[in-house]
């Protein structure tokens, strides 16, 4: 592992030229994913910008029922944000299932969601929380929906020069809520198998208005199943609602075989996490969990 | 917990006083392989073979020879012709030749990892940057990895002339499988055929590795005058010397070995891999020179434990008494022959009682690392098998699973395995005890299951040398040459102090250099603490008799006449009776004798005896996931003497912890071309702490009348159980038979959809 050249920017703009000026550049956050793929050989940069002395890039601001998580926050930062845990708890937890104690106070949803792994923890829990992204980049700034940065693994539709500066999650309805769960065959220290994330809204009687579904490690990104949130919207989520909702959850899968688990399992388990991820949801948004 | 109360019996042994080596183990003071640095020392780095099979045709090796920086680089042409001659290999034996394949590929390379060339430099990253400039030209041949492949008609053939040992006739062609190893009594299939019931499974499981943290690595220095030094961090320095010497064909004595502290070992850091090519890199560059393994290296070219492919048949009567068991297993032993097929064949035929017999085991080559030993080599995969299947006959039967190993267990005196009968064994103890403890009836909730599995693990004795030395001020040094794997520096000074009657804080241990004292071989088959334990009391013992002899001139009397007790010796008779000397007032008067006190002892002691243990496993499947979690879990054995019962404990629950990784997410995983696709501990999945509930532990003592302080081996009779008592669990949670693991939630999900 050599690396030519560290670069540690204290603005967006010297970043953006930096990485502009290099197009074998890598952005550094955490360093969980990257680090790891230098010392085996699968990334070699010419150069290594490192965001996180960049201003705000390691704070949670919250303005007005929004969040504002700086894309260099490590994940277990996101835990001293009372309200961001009040809000998006699902968010927060998947960020929180990233490997160990030790990786998640380096590693980034940011990060997370770059290296664009197909079973990245956070990325489902973002994308059915309707989270938006700001890229800067020699351009200037734009907002991007979470699901349209990953292409398919390992790639992101970032251009040269641009990087990930922060993630936007949006004001709350009343009676909202969102979960994460993921499938491994072990407890914690793991790759999700299969993830699910639910992000839904009640109304007082308790019918579910508004739903998104998203699923990880089913298909070459992450996805949102907009049919599976449909099958939840009009509902409360009695046991036809969520067996449509799976229904749709497995239809939408086009998972592989690998090491980590057969296309069939991996299709079946899609369905499973779904349901209980959106049952687990739905109590926290009627305030029972 | 379940610690036995001290006896009045012993006063240091039983006791768990803090072990010498902690301090400086939790404080990263330890020197470990991969942590040593020496003089001059420069890197080396191994190219290793991307094919599973293939024949080398030429290396060349000009370009990086040529890279600045480069000191040298080194194939198998530098290695010394091999013979075929068998030697000891740590808990095994092996051919020179294949020794030497095994740290540098012959020819051809037999398993994607294999070493082809080494190249050492004045940094890794030069080293590295030559490994890229190494031109193989390799002749890629059709490989196999799966029993079934490697012995079907046609399939390409590892060693080329090999024909199967151990069948009668011999076969006339070559194979994959290299040996055969069967025992047998009485009439089988008759016995089988007037069977009340008889219960058959085909079984399997996939090849396993030890998992321990720290990689293999060793730093190597050979003069030009042909002496050379070796650092490393094994199981047993002097076997690792023999082996390095042997295969660079030169004395023993002329490569003094120093082993370092052991980051793990279980079996898989008895053989060698990285010693000769350091030293031939060591020889050609004038430098001593470091190989370390990557965590990749580890996984795909050091020895895991052989998966296995089995069918078993056991018969019973009515009322549960076993009359037949027929088993025949097959060893998938990776690339080189000599698994553990013989302890695999003891295993099935040493826990209980069976009019009948038939047990054979097959070892069957293929293209991946040949495998090593691991913990109880060769038993916790037949265990799986017999204990699965006996369970199944409990079931049948409706009896208790305990109860029909209760019935049929084998008590002191009943046959052993080879027909030897059994010593002073204590599986009825175990298995009672196991019935009356808590664990056994409390109730389960839905989706649980219970499962149990006993365990025969028959132990070792072998060579060991120790030294016990006084100083002026009576503080005693004991010197072995047995690595410290298990707590052995704090069971050795239990020992000593006991035998001396001094304080366990008097006792300081070492464990010196192949320089330094006497051979004494690896650390295997639970056998330091019994056979090194043995030569520190010998010799503690001899150390007693110096002291009584001195006393009894200081008093003017008889030897005869003065007693050691509490650390003194105390005159008996004469003017001075009811006087005492302590050892430190005989220690210091040592210019008045025939110098300073020092007794050295040689054991090779066969009088050990089997351990054995019962496992009891819970665990509750989801039925939707296949998950498996382990919710409780209790072992149960005869350790015969605790010496530290903290460190018996501890081999207890560390045991059972990797049969339970063994039994649910543990494998090997190869493509289609031979490559394993987890060489890592992301995806080769070892339990995390939170996978586990804790590992309750019921030491039975069954004391080896053999040994002075009762001891028996414990380290790896805890692996044994797990894998049947996990896979018995969760077929009573689900109701379905898990004849294969590892029971990952995918294959377990796979078998609840098949039986809807």
């Amino acid at each position: 592992m050599t690396v030519q050249t560290y670069h540690a920017p204290r603005t967006r703009e010297e970043a953006v030229a930096l990485l502009a000026a290099d197009p074998a550049a890598r952005v550094l956050s955490g360093g969980t994913d990257l680090i790891v793929q230098m010392r085996a050989g699968r990334a070699a940069p010419s150069s290594i910008v490192d965001i996180k002395n960049i201003s705000a890039m390691q704070a949670v601001l919250g303005n007005d029922g929004r969040y504002t998580i700086g894309a260099a926050m490590p994940c277990t930062g996101l835990l001293r944000d009372e309200g961001l845990c009040k809000a998006w708890p699902g968010v927060v937890e998947a960020a929180n299932l990233i490997g160990s104690v030790q990786v998640r106070n380096r590693a980034t949803m940011g990060g997370n969601l770059c290296n664009a792994s197909p079973a990245a923890d956070s990325v489902p829990a973002l994308i059915a929380a309707g989270a938006t992204v700001l890229v800067v980049g020699p351009a200037g700034m734009r907002e991007v929906p979470v699901e349209d940065i990953p292409v398919s693994p390992g790639k992101t539709s970032l251009a040269a020069g641009e990087f990930v500066a922060e993630i936007r999650l949006p004001v709350r309805p009343p009676r909202s809520a969102d979960a994460y769960l993921r499938s491994i065959p072990r407890t914690e220290m793991d790759i999700a198998v299969v993830g699910a994330g639910v992000s839904l809204t009640l109304d007082e009687a308790g019918t579910c208005t508004a739903a998104r579904v998203a699923l990880g490690a089913v298909a070459p990104t992450a996805i949102v199943v907009p049919e599976a949130g449909a099958a939840l919207v009009g509902t409360k989520l009695d046991d036809a609602a969520l067996d449509a909702m799976a229904a749709a959850v497995r239809a939408a899968c086009r998972p592989i075989d690998d090491k980590r688990g057969t296309a069939e399992y991996r299709t079946a388990m899609a369905g499973v996490l779904a349901k209980r991820t959106a049952l687990i949801a739905a109590a926290r948004a009627r305030g029972e969990a | 917990m379940n610690a036995p109360e001290p006896k009045g019996k012993f006063r240091v042994v039983g006791t768990r006083p803090v072990r010498p080596d902690g301090i400086d183990k939790v404080t990263g003071k330890a020197i470990y392989g991969p942590d040593f640095v020496t003089a001059g020392m420069i890197q080396g780095a191994i190219l290793r073979s991307p094919h599973a099979h293939a024949r080398i045709r030429s290396i060349d090796t000009s370009k990086a020879e040529a890279l600045p920086g480069v000191k040298a680089v080194v194939t198998s042409a530098d290695f010394p012709g091999q013979s075929a001659k068998i030697i000891a290999a740590g808990e095994t034996s092996s051919s020179l030749q294949n020794i030497a394949a095994t740290c540098m590929a012959n020819g051809k390379v037999l398993y994607i990892g294999h070493a082809v060339a080494a190249v050492a430099a004045t940094t890794k990253a030069i080293a590295e940057a030559a490994l890229k400039l190494i031109v193989v030209d390799y002749e890629v041949l059709p490989h196999v990895i799966e029993v079934e492949e490697a012995l079907a008609e046609g399939a390409p053939i590892l060693h080329e002339g090999m024909i199967t040992k151990g069948l009668d006739p011999a076969p006339d062609r070559p194979s994959n499988a290299s040996m055969v190893f069967t025992l047998a009594g009485g009439d089988v299939d008759a016995a089988l055929a007037a069977s009340a019931v008889t219960v058959s499974g085909h079984y399997r499981t996939a090849p396993v590795h030890q998992g321990y943290i720290e990689p293999h690595a060793c730093v190597a220095s050979w003069n030009a005058d042909g002496q050379g030094q070796l650092w490393i961090s094994s199981q047993g320095h002097f076997d690792l010397r023999n082996q390095t010497a042997s295969v660079l064909h030169m004395p023993s004595s002329d490569l003094r070995t120093y082993p370092l502290e052991i980051g793990g070992g279980f079996g898989g850091k008895t053989g060698i891999y990285l010693e000769p090519v350091a030293m031939l890199l060591s020889r050609k560059a004038g430098r001593p020179v470091r190989l370390t393994m990557s965590r990749e290296d580890v996984f795909n070219a050091s020895g895991p434990a052989p998966g296995i492919v089995a069918d078993i048949t056991i018969g019973a009567s009515e009322d549960g008494t076993l009359t037949a068991l027929k088993l025949e297993f097959w060893n998938q032993a990776g690339a080189f022959p000599g698994s553990t097929i013989h302890s695999g064949v003891m295993t099935a035929l040493g826990a209980y009682r069976l009019p009948a017999y038939f047990a054979r085991g097959w070892d069957v080559v293929s293209n991946f690392a040949g495998t090593k030993a691991y913990r109880a080599p060769g038993a916790p995969q037949v265990a799986f098998v017999v204990e699965s299947c006996l369970d199944d006959i409990a079931r049948k039967l409706g009896i208790d699973a305990l109860d029909l190993r209760l019935k049929n267990a084998a008590r002191p005196g009943d046959p052993g395995p080879t027909r030897v009968p059994h010593g002073a064994i204590g599986y009825v103890e175990c298995l009672e005890a196991a019935k009356a403890h808590p664990h056994w009836s409390a109730p389960l909730g839905p989706n649980q299951g219970r499962g149990v599995a006993g365990a025969f693990w028959g132990n070792y004795g072998g060579q060991s040398t120790a030294a016990v030395a006084l100083a002026a001020d009576g503080s005693v040094q004991v010197t072995t040459g047995s690595p410290d794997i298990g707590g052995s520096r704090a069971s050795m000074a239990i020992m000593a102090a006991e035998t001396l009657g001094v304080p366990y804080e008097s006792v300081r241990v070492t464990i010196a250099d192949t320089g330094s004292i006497g051979y004494s071989m690896v650390t295997g088959g639970s056998r330091v603490t019994f056979a090194t334990g043995k030569a520190v009391i010998g010799a503690a013992q001899k150390v007693i008799a110096t002291l009584v002899e001195r006393a009894a001139s200081l008093f003017g009397v008889e030897p005869g006449q003065v007693e050691w007790r509490d650390g003194a010796a105390h005159c008996l008779d004469g003017e001075r009776a009811g006087e005492s000397l302590s050892i430190s007032a005989i220690a210091g008067k040592a210019g008045q004798f025939s110098g300073p006190i020092v007794a050295e002892l040689a054991v090779n002691p066969l009088d050990y005896l089997p351990a054995f243990a019962v496992h009891i496993c819970d665990t509750e499947v989801d039925p939707e996931t296949g998950n498996v979690s382990i919710i409780r879990y209790t072992t149960v054995q005869d350790v015969g003497t605790a010496i530290h019962p903290d460190y018996v404990e501890g081999q207890m629950q560390g045991g059972a912890v990797q049969g339970i990784g063994w039994a649910l997410n543990e494998a090997y995983v190869f493509d289609g071309n031979g490559r394993m696709e987890n060489p890592g501990f992301l995806d080769y999945r070892m339990p995390v702490a939170s996978d586990l509930p804790m590992i309750d532990t019921v030491m039975v003592e069954v004391p080896n009348p053999a040994h002075p302080y009762g001891v028996k081996g414990v380290g790896e009779a805890p692996i044994v159980p797990p894998l049947a008592a996990v896979a018995n669990a969760v077929a009573r949670a689900t109701g379905l038979p898990m004849r294969q693991l590892p029971l990952s939630p995918d294959r377990v999900w796979a078998a609840i959809q098949a039986a809807k």
